[in-house]
């Protein structure tokens, strides 16, 4: 077993861009007056050269972005989801993915986990918003080591991507020795026949845990991570939804528009099973620790554990 | 300027603003009279100021120009046209199913293109980005960028005029066309948005305003924007509409398009224009 490495993703994206930077003069870096919270400021601290505090202007941000990448540049442009996603979206629809440039958009803070910020700073619709522009890819990945490789692939990838950041530190799963990231490509972490649970981010590990406990009392439940929302590994899901017959997703967004949407556009067409899905219910977070809200947002363990047991008693 | 330069550049304005009654004419939609208050602009700007190739239009070194107030682009196309990026006749496809000519700019499918644009704001953003490259590769190539005056309403102008001053970009030169129109009335009455020259001049730029008809003072803003080692601001007066008299100062022709009886009276005036110009 792996080393556990205890580290928020957006910290490991930090690091990598700014590892990535290294080799790759073309590598700029753009915030938002937030780089020691989206953690550009690792890379702004090796590199300072090619990186620009764009202040509190997240509009012209990802505009200037968009023109360096006309003259050859890789710009990474990052601030919180929220205010990447929602407030500059139509920069991003419009100077960015409609001429399908080369920008980097990375959303920090994202999701119920931003914690005591509140409802204002907990972004539960980027994945939403993002998957809805033609040609954007969506990345979310779930520990230190699968962002690193997301980081890079995203990188070396030809044309605009969103990549979500979480702020709470969480537990690597995943093995550096064996572990490849592959743009598009889920990953069976568990086999079984029953039921697929399909997670994403910080909702991967908690499915895991659950999961175990499960198969440790006998039940065959099949876990699949998805780190690309889109475009979504179709192949792989089609298989478990025919191979197991009922799928649940598990992610920290709002119920609409996210990965549990993008598993049932699949799904809907190709091969409809139930589909159970595990998110915010279409509400506003609010105040709190991470964890604490985690839990009352049922997106740790123990509640997943309960959802499967009831699909499972529906077989 | 000399005679004959000043005259070969009225006589390439006055046929682009026919290329932007006969593009909109055949769309049976579109945006002719801003087109027409920058016409004398683009025109200089391909003719006289920028260094481009339209042989090669992604020559890495090349100016770059941005149009921010994207929907003014029959003009700009006519004049793309004239220089030599693609022939005349994509015009009377302007706008339809399949075109090469987008209702607004597409740097994808339009040769001479340097950044898609239309919403409103997002332009001067892009070429501020493209001015800061210039700087990270050490090139001293230009960006030059068209807003609306009515564009200036929108506060991504102001983030980019802010990121401009900061960051000196005295590489760029954002123009400024102000024809004092937009669509619900005068820009007066709706948005406010003067004094433009104090307001870019507070957000550390060097400002001139000029008559944007005039070639002799759009070459000295030009010139002086060069010299500056700030970035630069030009705001130009303009006659919304110019070249034909009914559109003229007229904010009912911001985004409609000629009938068949009008496209002929239009035409008729400019190609008097033009015969006078030639004689």
């Amino acid at each position: 077993m792996a080393e556990i490495i205890t580290k928020a993703t957006r910290v490991s994206f930090g690091e990598a861009l700014s590892e990535l930077a290294d080799t790759n003069p073309n590598i700029i870096v753009l915030d938002a007056d937030l780089a020691a919270a989206t953690n550009t400021a690792i890379f702004k601290k090796a590199h300072p050269e090619r990186f620009f505090d764009c202040g509190i202007a997240e509009a012209n941000m990802v505009g200037v972005a968009a023109g360096l990448a006309t003259a050859g540049k890789i710009p990474v442009a990052a601030s919180f989801a929220m205010f990447a996603t929602g407030r500059a979206f139509e920069q991003i629809r419009n100077s960015v993915a409609y001429p399908n440039l080369n920008v980097k958009i990375a959303g920090s803070h994202a999701g119920i986990s931003t914690g005591e910020d509140g409802a204002t700073h907990q972004c539960l619709e980027d994945i939403g918003i993002m998957r809805t522009i033609p040609g954007m890819v969506v990345l979310n990945p779930a520990d230190h080591w699968e962002m690193k490789a997301a980081t890079k692939a995203a990188l070396e990838y030809q044309g605009p991507v969103y990549i979500r950041l979480g702020r709470l530190a969480v537990d690597s799963f995943n093995d550096p020795e064996t572990y490849k990231f592959e743009l598009g490509k889920g990953i069976t972490l568990r086999e079984g026949a029953d039921i697929t649970v399909i997670a994403t981010g910080l909702c991967v590990l908690e499915s895991l845990k659950a999961v175990d406990e499960l198969r440790k009392e006998g039940k065959s439940v099949r876990l699949i991570n998805i780190h690309t929302i889109k475009p979504i590994d179709r192949e792989l899901v089609i298989k478990a939804a025919k191979e197991t017959g009922r799928i649940i997703t598990v992610e920290e967004h709002n119920v609409i528009g996210g990965l549990g949407d993008a598993v049932c556009e699949v799904t809907s067409s190709e091969c409809p099973v139930p589909v159970r899905r595990i998110g915010v219910y279409d509400q506003f977070g609010y105040s709190g620790p991470a964890k604490e809200l985690l839990d009352i947002f049922g997106l740790t363990a123990p509640n997943i554990k309960k959802v499967i047991l009831e699909e499972l008693d529906k077989k | 300027m000399n005679q004959s330069d000043k005259r070969m550049l009225e006589i390439l304005a006055c046929k682009a603003r026919m290329g932007a009654i006969i593009g909109t004419f055949h769309a049976k939609s579109g945006h002719p009279g801003g087109s027409l208050s920058a016409a004398d602009m683009f025109t200089y700007l391909y003719f006289k100021e920028m260094n481009v190739d339209p042989s090669n239009p992604q020559w890495a070194d090349r100016d770059r120009f941005v149009l921010s107030k994207g929907h003014c682009c029959p003009s700009l196309y006519a004049v793309l046209a004239l220089k030599g990026y693609f022939d005349w006749k994509e015009l009377e496809s302007l706008r339809h199913v399949g075109a090469m000519l987008q209702g607004h700019p597409d740097m994808k499918g339009t040769p001479g293109i340097d950044m898609s644009s239309g919403s409103l704001g997002q332009g001067v953003s892009a070429a501020c980005g493209m001015a800061l490259a210039a700087k990270l590769d050490q090139k001293d190539y230009r960006v030059y960028t068209v807003l609306g005056d009515g564009e200036c309403e929108e506060g991504e102008v102001w983030e980019a005029a802010m990121f401009a001053g900061h960051h000196n970009l005295d590489n760029l030169t954002v123009i400024v066309d102000c024809n004092g129109l937009q669509i619900d009335g005068t820009t007066e009455e709706v948005g406010g948005v003067e004094p433009l020259d104090t307001k870019f001049e507070a957000f550390g730029l060097d400002t001139v305003i000029i008559d944007g008809h005039d070639f002799d003072q759009i070459e000295d803003a030009l010139n002086q924007a060069k010299k500056s080692d700030k970035p630069f601001a030009i705001i130009m007066k303009t006659v919304k509409g110019k070249g034909v008299s009914f559109m003229e100062n007229q904010v009912g022709w911001h985004g409609k398009a000629t009938n068949a009886e009008e496209f002929k009276i239009a035409m008729a005036e400019l190609e008097k224009q033009l015969a006078e110009l030639e004689a």
